[in-house]
Parts: C-alpha cells; structure tokens; sequence
C-alpha cells in the first residue's frame, strides 16, 4: 500500500481511505487463505460423509464398484440382527459407564492435584500418560495384562485372598466388557483431569474463600460452591469423552476382537467387521450411521454451552 | 491444639494417598511395559497360579534380549520409518492448509469467519469410525489400497481442522496493534503477515507441527482399514497386529516395541498439552 502523496494535507482524511482499500483487499485474502483448507475438508470430510450416507441405502460390496439401491434393506436387515442390537447396547453401556466413571475420578483427581503443595507438576505429567501414549499399543498392553494364563491382575487378586476362583477375562462376556470399561476410564479420566483443571484455573478464588468465611465446611463447600461452578468445564470433558468412546473402534478390537462370542461389539467394531472385513460397505455403513445422532447431540449441546459460557462472560 | 494438628497431618497424609492412587493406577501399565520388556523368559511366563512367583519384580536378572530381537528380528524399524516418512508429509500439507487458514479465521473474515472457525472444528468431531467406509471405496477409486499415500491423503482430515483451529487461537493472541502499526508504517497485509506476524507465529507452528505428528503416530483406525502388508504398517498398527509368530505373540519383544514408542510421544505430548486443552476447550469457555 504506497503511502498517498502530499499527505500534509489530508492527515485526517488518509486513515479512512486507507482503512478501506485494505478492508477491500483483506476479504479477497481472508478467503484465499482458507479455500484451500476449507476445499481439503469439504472434499475429504464432506464428501465422505455424504457417500456414507449413500452407501448405507446401497447393496455395494468392497469387490466391486458397482452401486445399486437398496432403499431400507440395509437398516431393516441390521435392525432385526441381534448382533446389531447387542452392539448398540454395548456402545451405551460402555459409554455411560465410563464417563460417569471418568467425571467421578477426573473431578476427584483435579481437586487432589489443585491441593498439592509438592510435586504437582510430576503428578500431572505422569497421570496424563495414558491419554498421550498412542492407544493401539496401549491397549497391548492392557491385553497382557489381561492375558488368560499370566494375567498380574489375578495373581494379586489370589494373593490378597479376594480372588477363589480364576479369571478368564477376555473368555467371559461380563469380565470382558469390566475389562473394556477400565481401559477407556483409564485411557479418557487423564485427559477429563487436565480439562478440569484448566476449568478450575478460570473459577475465581475469592468465591470459594467467601464460603470458607461464611461458614461451610469442607462438603458443603465442595458440593454447594465448587462443583457447581466447575459444571460447564466438566460438561466440555464429557461431551469429548462420549465422542471419544462411544466412536472407538480399537480398544474393543485389540482386546477381544468383538469376542467372546461376538458378546463385546461396539458399533464401530461391527461396522469394521461387516464393512472391511466382510466386505458388506452398505451393511456396515448402516451400522456406523447409527453412531450420528450421539455426534449431532454432543454438538448441538457444544454449541449451546459455548453460547451460555459466552452469556455469562 | 495437638489434635488438631494432628488432624491436619492426617488430612495431608490422605491427599498424598490418593494423589499416589491415581498415578499408581494411570502409571500402572507403562511399569508392565517396562518389566515385561526387560525380563527373561523364564521368568516371564510363570502362570498367575504360581503364588510364590511375585510377577512385579525382577525374580532374574533384567535381559536386552526382547529389544535386541524387537531390533534385529522384526519390522519395527521399518514400521518407525515408515511412520516418520508419512507423518512428515502430513505434517506439510497440515502446516500449509491450516496455518493461512487459521490466521484468516482469526483476522480477515470477521462474523462468518467465526461461524465457519467453529464449523471447521466441529468436522474434527466427525470421527473415523463415520468416515473409515466410505474411505475405502474412494481409496480403491484412486487405486491407492495398501499404500502409504492412502494415509498421506486421509490423516490432514483430522489434523487440519485441529491445527486450522488452534492455530486461530494462537493467531488471535498476538496484539492487532502490532499488525496496524505495521499497515500504517506502509505495510502491505500481505507483508505485513510475511514479515511481522510469521515471525511472532513460530512456536504457534511449533505446536502445530508436534500434534500433526502425534496424531499421526496415534492412529489406529485408518492404518488397519487401508494397509493389510506387513512391511508397510505404521508403528501403532504393526505392533499390536504383526508381532506375532504364529499364533503367539512375542510379548517382550511387544511391550519393548509399545515402550519404546510411547514413551517419547508422551512426553513431548506432555510439554504441549496446556495449548491443546485451552485449544479444545476455546470454543466453550472462551479461554
């Protein structure tokens, strides 16, 4: 932008000339430097997404690119499939659980660092491990530890007298799905942890001091002054923490392949293994489609919190 | 006044517990990693029934022998490079899609660059588990099945939005007065972004580039649908599904493999968590 001539004169008058020509030229870049970016979603996330759609009302196989419609069968087959209904139970259940377990531990665990006087910072770095360590091998790990004959879990168990019998974790439905449960609290209360505590960075200190000055004991001050106020971060960690288990495909598969007897499917899992595995892409993109109406939820109640928060600012 | 005191040295004592209770359990399987890496066979596989036998320590000395074999006897290094090779294009292309499109979300687009800011973050919410389907019938159009460049194309779908987002924050924060001082010193915008702001976004771009390449080192989903051989795996696929010598799993050579990658990656994923919250969290709270 050359600076306009004779500008003795029109000192005043420049600032605004100035100021929009830029304005003029700042659209035309603004929207030049995000086409790009918003061209590669559009395409590979759009796009994608709408052939999911597609493809769930199609008879198309992975062997062929042939595409003919099938209306309804897809969803009428998967709903009378009770592999499938098993399946969408087991997403709730290993959801619900372990996001009511998660908020529990997470809460718990912010307020126990917040009160640290040493070591908080240690503390910190090494309960986020599980959230930062790359979650397949995780899961490995978990899978040994697990493991039918060498498992350290019943080792200890016997040991302390608590355990008479023996576990076989990945061989029983129900010790499977307690074994999938503690995978995902441990995996998601790390990251529910650090979230709370930089909600509770943002909770101005002299509410709490008043309350102390007003008489509430530890309980009630915890319960009538702290948790509420900590309600909109927490609600922000739960609403990732549904996102991130109730669409996770690899701690299922890695820990019990959908077994015993198909008992431990997740949507994700049967939509990989019909889908990919079986080939059947209309079938599985049926099954994976049911997972949408958790995903608009959790958005619409982002967007609504987002807009409260901004309210209350 | 004792019992009190006394009182407050028991109340200290039960927070240290717990503070100890919580790390034990997130800490828990990284020790079993680690002691399972380095013991020798026959005294790793000691059934659980054998009580006398503490699975916890070391009954023998440690051995190298599992990271000699995870080295010398497997693919992972193969995997380790082809993980690198491919974070670091996706890298790329996420630092020149998301940078320009984060600083333009944060300054050039006004009301509808907010709108579409808080759009683009929302598509991070769309996870594999939707995508991964129809991903392999457009994968098998472009004929890019079991090939590094099916991954190089579909991980910037996540790691745009994220990055595009953050680095909106990140572009958010640095003073406009700056940028105007620029303008009215005679700066074009566009030199103004070149010569003022890049310079001020470096460590922004820092941050940009080590989430690009965790996420990718943290895929699972999309390595598993697209890449079936051995030799093309990443780290976080061919180690869970290709460490295994028939039906047996080398479970030293294994939890060596799920250390030794794990470990590095969180702890460079420690030192940048602070700006990925307020990141994820901007949208709610404003932060």
């Amino acid at each position: 932008m050359p600076v306009p001539e004779g500008a003795g004169e029109t000192v005043v008058a420049a600032p605004a000339l100035r100021r929009r020509t830029l304005a003029d030229r700042e659209d035309t870049l603004g929207r030049i430097l995000l086409t790009p970016a918003l061209l590669y979603v559009i395409l590979l996330v759009g796009v994608p997404f709408v052939l999911a759609i597609l493809l769930s009302f199609s008879r198309a196989t992975s062997g062929s690119l042939a595409f003919s419609w099938a209306g309804l069968q897809n969803f009428a087959a998967v709903l009378s499939d009770p592999q499938f209904r098993r399946a969408l139970q087991n997403t709730v259940l290993f959801t619900v659980v372990s996001q009511i377990l998660v908020v529990v531990l997470a809460t718990a665990a912010a307020l126990v660092i917040d009160a640290l006087m040493v070591g908080k910072r240690a503390v910190r770095f090494l309960i986020l491990l599980p959230w930062a360590a790359p979650v397949s091998l995780a899961a490995m790990a978990w899978t040994w530890i697990f493991d039918s004959t060498f498992s350290v879990v019943n080792w200890t168990l016997k040991v302390a007298g608590l355990l008479k019998g023996w576990f076989y974790w990945f061989g029983d439905p129900t010790l499977a799905m307690i074994a999938i449960i503690t995978v995902h609290v441990w995996r998601m209360f790390p990251f529910a942890t650090v979230i709370v505590l930089a909600g509770r960075t943002a909770i101005p200190q002299d509410v709490s001091e008043q309350a102390v000055i007003d008489g509430a004991g530890f309980w009630r001050k915890l319960f009538q002054v702290e948790l509420p106020l900590l309600l909109p971060i927490v609600a922000v960690a739960v609403l990732f923490g549904v996102v991130f288990t109730s669409t996770d495909l690899s701690i299922v598969w890695l820990l019990t392949r959908g077994g015993p007897y198909n008992s431990t499917h997740v949507l994700a899992s049967l939509a990989f293994q019909r889908g990919i595995l079986g080939a059947d892409l209309g079938q599985g993109a049926a099954i994976a489609l049911f997972l949408l109406p958790v995903l608009v939820i959790v958005a619409v109640a982002m967007l609504r919190l987002a807009r409260r928060v901004e309210v209350g600012a | 006044m004792r019992v009190r005191s006394l009182v407050r040295v028991l109340k200290q004592a039960a927070l240290y517990l717990s503070a100890l209770a919580f790390t034990v359990f997130a800490v828990f399987p990284f020790y079993w990693m680690f002691l399972t890496a380095f013991k020798q066979n026959r005294d790793l596989y000691v059934g659980a029934t054998n009580l006398s036998h503490i699975p916890w320590i070391f009954n023998d000395p440690p051995t190298l022998e599992h990271v000699k074999l995870l080295f010398a006897g497997t693919p992972y290094l193969t995997w380790v490079g082809n993980t690198a090779y491919i974070g670091a294009l996706v890298v790329l292309i996420t630092v020149i899609f998301a940078v320009p499109a984060g600083y333009s979300l944060a300054r050039l687009t006004g009301a509808w660059g907010e709108r579409m800011g808080i759009g683009i973050f929302l598509t991070y919410l769309v996870p594999p588990t939707l995508l991964f389907i129809p991903f392999s019938r457009v994968i098998s159009v472009l004929g890019l099945q079991n090939s590094p460049w099916a991954l190089v194309l579909v991980y910037p779908t996540f790691t745009i939005p994220f990055c595009t987002w953050l680095m909106m924050g990140f572009f958010r924060s640095i003073p406009k007065d700056l940028e105007e001082q620029a303008m009215i010193d005679g700066y074009s915008r566009l030199s103004v972004i070149l010569k003022v702001v890049f310079p001020l976004a470096i460590s922004g771009i820092l941050t940009v580039v080590i989430f690009a390449f965790t996420l990718v080192m943290q895929e699972f989903v999309y390595a598993l649908t697209f890449i079936s051989s051995v030799g093309k795996m990443t780290v976080s696929l061919g180690v869970p599904v290709a460490l295994v010598r028939g039906d047996v799993f080398y479970w030293g050579s294994l939890m060596a493999a799920c250390l030794i990658t794990s470990v590095p990656i969180a702890i460079v994923y420690n030192l940048f968590i602070d700006r990925f919250i307020s990141g994820l969290t901007a949208g709610a709270l404003k932060g």
